[in-house]
């Protein structure tokens, strides 16, 4: 049998209801994950564990007990820690670390009854876009073989697209989420930087990591952000805001919504047929009432430049303590992508460079943030693409890591200015996925679900 | 040439828990590696938690040392790679500290500029050790991660006696705002003295030297002072030859009595300084300021000048009365129970300084009774007494002989005997005594 057709609240209810139990379900992913080995989303699958808590799960479920994720399987980015299970960041230099402690998110899901069933391939260290650039080999878009799933969170995303678990967590530092979400037709939720904690999660370019998830629908992406929002005692960057009721959002009404599209994102560069595509969706929402108009976002074009200044700069220092006197294995290790980012960023942080390239992308990064909140003065969320292209083939860009930076043209603007943006599956060109970006100011997640849901809701 | 003295000091807080993590900071004498935790053993994914209290402790102290305090400041990383630092950078303040432009104001009234006071953490400790016959290195991280205050002085010291008199004065204020133990041979408190040697021309220009050199591993203040002597003399030595020093990093060598060569630095280091992202910004509200400044207690130059005006005391007596907050403490319980039976500050004074009473020993009160009944009494020598006493029994013969037979009235009688003699105000007891013991 397969659990597939089933949405998490379907699962769930059929689970209350005994129709079949966790332990099928976490079977059923489990088989999956083998059947499609392929694919190669997942660097450790977590079988006997899995099922021994689904075991678990079934018997909570027998007793009465009621968690929002109870009995369902979810899989983890490997770059989070997960006390006991092996953690990798898809590095060979972590090849055998065994964390002491869990991610503070990682303990919420539990404690929300999520079965980790395993975690899943990625850019090592989160460097890249594609999921091409991990030390255990690349990720495959499971829609067309030999094409790639989008990075860097890309076994999550496959995860998800493929039916081997029904959340996957990831993390969003340029587009980390997005990107693989349009690529693999799934919903993928960037949240506003300090939403959801960090703590416990192998740290990329720490101002502007973002956690967030993969879902199939939108409404699920609302129920797993409520589960992982929130202050953690242990992230001074987590703020002690209120987690919104974002489920409450979903049902809304779009009438009279401004939405802002910004010319910078429409112009040379994008597939005519993604522009096409974005368009038809605007017009619908239009059609039940949304009031459209066009904006600047002028700044736009610096973002590249300005992110490959600070994300590098961010990671020299962060890497650091991968010394290997610790733990894991020393920095031999380290592949070609992450070398190149230690350089780049030891570089621009050095006296007598600082001033020119750090601290000016710092001034660039307040601008752009300025561009954002002038926009949000005028309009309630802005719709973009999420990539100016449509998925590549396995192999295509790896030899050209400038165009494979410049793919994350669309998205490295929200974590330069903290927001939050939600990437809805828009439908499939010539055989692939294609998303659409939707952007909102800080802390407007659920503005976000509101859109995205009535996006899905078009049925186009 | 004239001596140009810069001093770094390290001041580490004696705060619960450590600077950006729940461990005990609470490690001397412990076992290795049992205060540790993700955080401060720089695990993946771990992240700081700023300590409040100790933020709010630097710049209380910067206050106490006349700081400007900026409503904004921030930390920053310092990069660099040694095996005691897990992280690979040290969480410290660059550019924006949490205190700027305070001082220290010397008896000689010379005053000694700080340019800064900020925050950051200590190191782990390397313990190069034989293991099974293997020289090996070894890393306890309890220290990792302990609250640091680094206390940074203009270049406007031109002798080791005065960097001496600063350090004591520092110590002292650290000490009874309660922040630090500042104890020298347990690491509370660490000085790095940058020394180097100018000439007139330098001097008028206000150009410092072109080189300096700077001492390391320096236990007490009775080391600093040596240490830097040294470097005056080694120093003024090359240049008298007409050679400039090496710009380098010494250690002071107790057993031979002089620096030596530890590190030469051909250029600065580069930290790659960039803005802790980890940890927010921080901005002060003035009311939160001010409610730090309320809790500062009365510091010892405050002190100095109140025990002048109020209890007309020398400089050298407030100096040994302020020193230690519980004979400061006992000092003034005792003036004021000493008020009532007429006695006068200096009186109780003395008797502290001379008597070298020690307050735990006995209450203020005690001490007063103490004074009151030994002023009671003339001064007289015990041998003139002894030497009466004799008299007194040799012409009493009889008196002897009763005595042994157990007429112990006859004491009395002998007593009244020597007093009449000796013909002065003194205790009944010392004679009691002294009689006793003659009569056996």
């Amino acid at each position: 049998m397969n659990y597939s057709a089933y949405t998490i609240k379907e699962l769930k209810t059929s689970l209350k209801k005994k129709h079949f139990s966790s332990e099928n379900v976490v079977r059923d992913c489990i088989q999956e994950i083998e059947d499609s080995k392929h694919l190669n989303a997942f660097i450790t699958v977590c079988k006997d564990e899995a099922i021994e808590n689904a075991k678990k799960a079934d018997k909570k479920i027998k007793d009465g007990i009621d968690q929002p994720l109870l009995g369902i399987p979810i899989s983890i980015k490997d770059i989070y820690l997960t006390r006991g299970i092996r953690t990798t960041a898809a590095s060979k230099v972590l090849d055998n670390y065994i964390p002491q402690y869990s991610a503070t998110v990682v303990e919420k899901l539990e404690e929300a009854g999520a079965i980790i069933i395993g975690k899943t391939n990625c850019d090592a260290w989160a460097h890249g876009s594609s999921g091409e650039n991990s030390d255990y080999g690349p990720t495959e878009n499971d829609y067309l073989e030999g094409y790639v799933p989008g990075g860097s969170s890309s076994g999550s995303a496959v995860s998800v697209s493929a039916d081997m678990a029904f959340v996957s967590m990831g993390t969003d530092t340029g587009g980390s989420i997005r990107l693989p979400a349009s690529f693999c037709n799934v919903v993928g939720l960037k949240p506003t930087y300090g939403r959801v904690s960090r703590y416990g999660i192998i740290a990329m370019a720490s101002s502007l990591d973002s956690i967030g998830h993969f879902t199939r629908y939108v409404d699920e992406s609302a129920l797993v952000l409520s589960i992982t929002a929130g202050h953690d005692p242990k992230d001074a960057t987590t703020p002690k805001k209120n987690v919104d009721d974002y489920e409450s959002y979903l049902k809304k009404d779009i009438k009279g919504i401004k939405i802002g599209l910004p010319k910078e994102f429409f112009s040379n560069g994008l597939d005519t047929k993604i522009k096409e595509k974005i368009e038809k969706e605007v017009n619908s929402l239009e059609s039940r009432g949304a009031k459209v108009e066009i904006i600047s976002l002028p700044n736009t074009e610096y973002a590249i430049a300005c992110y490959y200044i600070i994300q590098p700069a961010e990671v020299s220092s962060n890497l650091a303590r991968y010394d290997g006197i610790r733990y894991a294995n020393d920095r031999t290790h380290f592949t070609d992508e992450a070398k190149r980012r230690i350089m780049l960023g030891t570089y621009v942080l050095s006296s007598g460079y600082y001033d020119a390239y750090y601290k000016k992308a710092m001034q660039v990064r307040t601008l752009i943030k300025n561009d954002f909140d002038e926009a949000f003065k005028k309009v309630d969320v802005i719709i973009t693409p999420v990539s100016p292209a449509m998925p590549w083939k396995i192999g295509e860009k790896v030899n050209d890591p400038l165009a494979m930076y410049l793919s994350d043209i669309y998205t490295v603007t929200a974590n330069l200015a903290g927001i939050p943006g939600l990437s809805v599956p828009i439908g499939l060109i010539d055989g692939l996925p294609v998303g659409m970006q939707i952007l909102g100011p800080h802390f407007s997640e659920g503005r976000l679900f509101q859109i995205g849901q009535a996006v899905e809701d078009s049925g186009l | 040439m004239k001596p140009v003295i810069g001093l770094e000091v390290h001041v580490e807080l004696k705060t619960k828990s450590k600077m950006f993590c729940g461990c005990s900071a609470d490690y001397f004498g412990q076992k290795p590696n049992t205060h540790t935790c993700p955080v401060c053993l720089g695990l993946p994914g771990a992240l700081p938690v700023p300590n409040k209290t100790a933020v709010e402790w630097c710049v209380m102290l910067g206050m106490a040392l006349n700081c400007n305090i900026p409503l904004f400041s921030k930390f920053d990383r310092k990069n660099y790679f040694y095996p005691d630092l897990p992280k690979g950078y040290q969480i410290s303040q660059y550019d924006e500290p949490f205190c700027l432009k305070g001082n220290i104001k010397l008896d000689s009234g010379k005053t000694i500029g700080i340019t800064r006071v900020h925050m950051e953490e200590d190191t782990g400790k390397l313990i190069h050790e034989a293991v099974d016959g293997q020289e090996v290195t070894l890393i306890d991280f309890n220290r990792s991660g302990v609250p640091l205050v680094e206390i940074v002085t203009e270049p406007d010291f031109d002798n080791a006696k005065d960097v001496k008199e600063y350090l004591q004065k520092l110590q002292q204020i650290v000490r009874d705002l309660n922040i630090s133990n500042a104890d020298m041979e347990k690491g509370n408190m660490r000085l790095e003295p940058n020394i180097s040697l100018r000439d007139k021309q330098q001097e008028i220009n206000k150009k410092l030297p072109d080189y300096k050199v700077e001492v390391k591993n320096i236990n007490s203040f009775r080391f600093a002072e040596k240490a830097i002597d040294y470097e005056i003399k080694r120093q003024s030595e090359i240049l008298q030859k007409k050679e400039t020093p090496v710009q380098e990093t010494r250690g002071w060598d107790e057993t031979k009595q002089k620096t030596v060569t530890q590190r030469i630095k051909e250029e600065a280091s580069d930290y790659r300084y960039f803005p802790e992202p980890d940890i927010p910004p921080i901005r002060w509200y003035e009311s939160k300021l001010n409610e730090i400044k309320s809790q500062i207690p009365e510091l010892p130059d405050e002190k100095s000048n109140r025990f002048k005006k109020l209890y007309s005391l020398s400089n050298d007596d407030i100096k040994i009365l302020i020193k230690d907050k519980d004979i400061t403490n006992f000092f003034e319980e005792a003036v004021k129970i000493g008020k009532k039976h007429n006695l006068t500050p200096k009186q109780i004074a003395n008797h502290i300084i001379n008597k070298k009473i020690n307050p735990s020993d006995l209450l203020p009160i005690k001490l007063i009774e103490k004074i009151i009944s030994s002023s009671l009494y003339e001064d007289v020598n015990l041998d003139e007494i002894k030497k009466i006493v004799k008299e007194i029994i040799k012409s009493n013969p009889s008196s002897l002989e009763d005595y042994k037979n157990g007429k112990t009235q006859v004491m009395d009688y002998l007593i009244g005997q020597v007093l009449k003699k000796i013909k002065k105000k003194i205790d009944i007891n010392t004679i009691k005594n002294i009689l006793k013991n003659e009569l056996q």
